[in-house]
């Protein structure tokens, strides 16, 4: 039987021992596992309300030249809701470009974090695999905690751990297309061969695409268009939450073979 | 003096340092940055740095993205 005092008891080994089955990367440690953008969201009220309901404690941020009267309010949004803020590089092109723009946001956001991202032109947005790869060589050697935004390749992606990268964050999907996941096989490689998180970024369009990503393996999800450009932003932060806790723990259970053939559920049947 | 803030040409009075700049372009309380030259300056350098004529002056917030 339990009693209030072992719950109480319960409660303070959880909270002592921190969220089971944890996010970690690097040395911080996440109760969740859905990492969420703030991008496309129709008001700053949408965002903080879906942000809220998602559950998510890592969020990015872009850094771009302040124009008079600019207020800062998605800092605010994220300091008040107590989410660490992860800046990235979007826009940027170049090694150079964007390892000036990571030290601006280490510099305004107080943190060594970032989502490195160098894209190779505005109509695909794809990753730049040789100045991505240039660019986290250069962060991990001034002492940055680089998340790099990387195609779905797994031989990029073992480069970039090998020089020092944090996570790899394999893309799904071209940037805002919702596409979902188009190579899962490229995502099953990268995660049976990685060492650090594999965090799929960017491509997913609704709630069975990130339970499908964490199925294959993936330790997170990052996000950002499929919630705030849904035409229920704040419910589809909710179905996210949900589809990446139940696709983690699809793949902590362990699913049955696929099987050509129909196999019983019920006892054999004996009757005369 | 003329430099140039956030890519445009601009007028300032001798003696600006970077702490003005910024307080001409925002009000946030956080999530600000800025460089001169194309270099970081530190949030606590920013009332003891001056803008010399020509220096580039850029000044940069976080935003909605990603």
């Amino acid at each position: 039987m339990t009693t209030a005092h072992d719950t109480s008891e319960a409660a303070a080994r959880a909270a002592a021992e921190g969220p089971a089955d944890p996010l970690v990367i690097a040395d911080r440690r996440f109760g969740s596992r859905l990492i969420t953008g703030t991008g496309g969201a129709p008001s700053m009220q949408v965002l903080e309300e879906a942000l809220q309901v998602s559950g998510t404690e890592l969020t990015t941020v872009a850094m771009r030249r302040a124009t008079p009267g600019s207020d800062g309010s998605v800092w605010d949004v994220l300091d008040r809701n107590g989410i660490a803020p992860l800046p990235n590089t979007a826009g940027c092109f170049t090694a150079a470009d964007a390892v000036r723009t990571a030290r601006l946001g280490r510099e305004a956001l107080g943190t060594d974090w970032v989502k490195l991202e160098v894209v190779a032109d505005e109509r695909t947005l794809l990753p730049d695999p040789v100045e991505l790869l240039d660019a986290a060589e250069r962060l991990v050697d001034e002492g940055f905690t680089v998340l790099p935004y990387t195609n779905d390749d797994p031989v990029l992606a073992r480069r970039l751990e090998q020089v020092g990268c944090a996570a790899v964050m394999p893309l799904a999907a071209p940037i805002g297309s919702g596409l979902g996941i188009r190579n899962p096989h490229n995502l099953e490689l990268i995660v049976g061969q990685a060492d650090v998180p594999v965090i799929v970024d960017a491509g997913i369009g609704t709630a069975s695409e990130a339970a499908q990503a964490m199925e294959l393996g993936c330790d997170a999800v990052l996000l950002a268009s499929a919630v705030t450009r849904a035409q229920e932003p704040v419910l589809m932060a909710r179905a996210m939450r949900d589809a990446v806790r139940a696709g983690r723990a699809a793949r902590l259970a362990g699913r049955i073979p696929v099987r050509r053939h129909a196999h019983a559920s019920s006892p054999p049947a004996d009757h005369p | 003096m003329e430099v140039t803030v956030n890519g445009e040409r601009r007028t300032v009075a001798p003696g600006t340092t970077v702490g003005d700049v910024v307080r001409g372009l925002t009000r946030a309380s956080g999530g600000v940055a800025a460089a001169l030259n194309d270099d970081v300056v530190p949030r606590t350098a920013w009332e003891t740095t001056p803008v010399a004529e020509n220096d580039r002056v850029d000044v940069l917030t976080a935003v909605q993205g990603g």
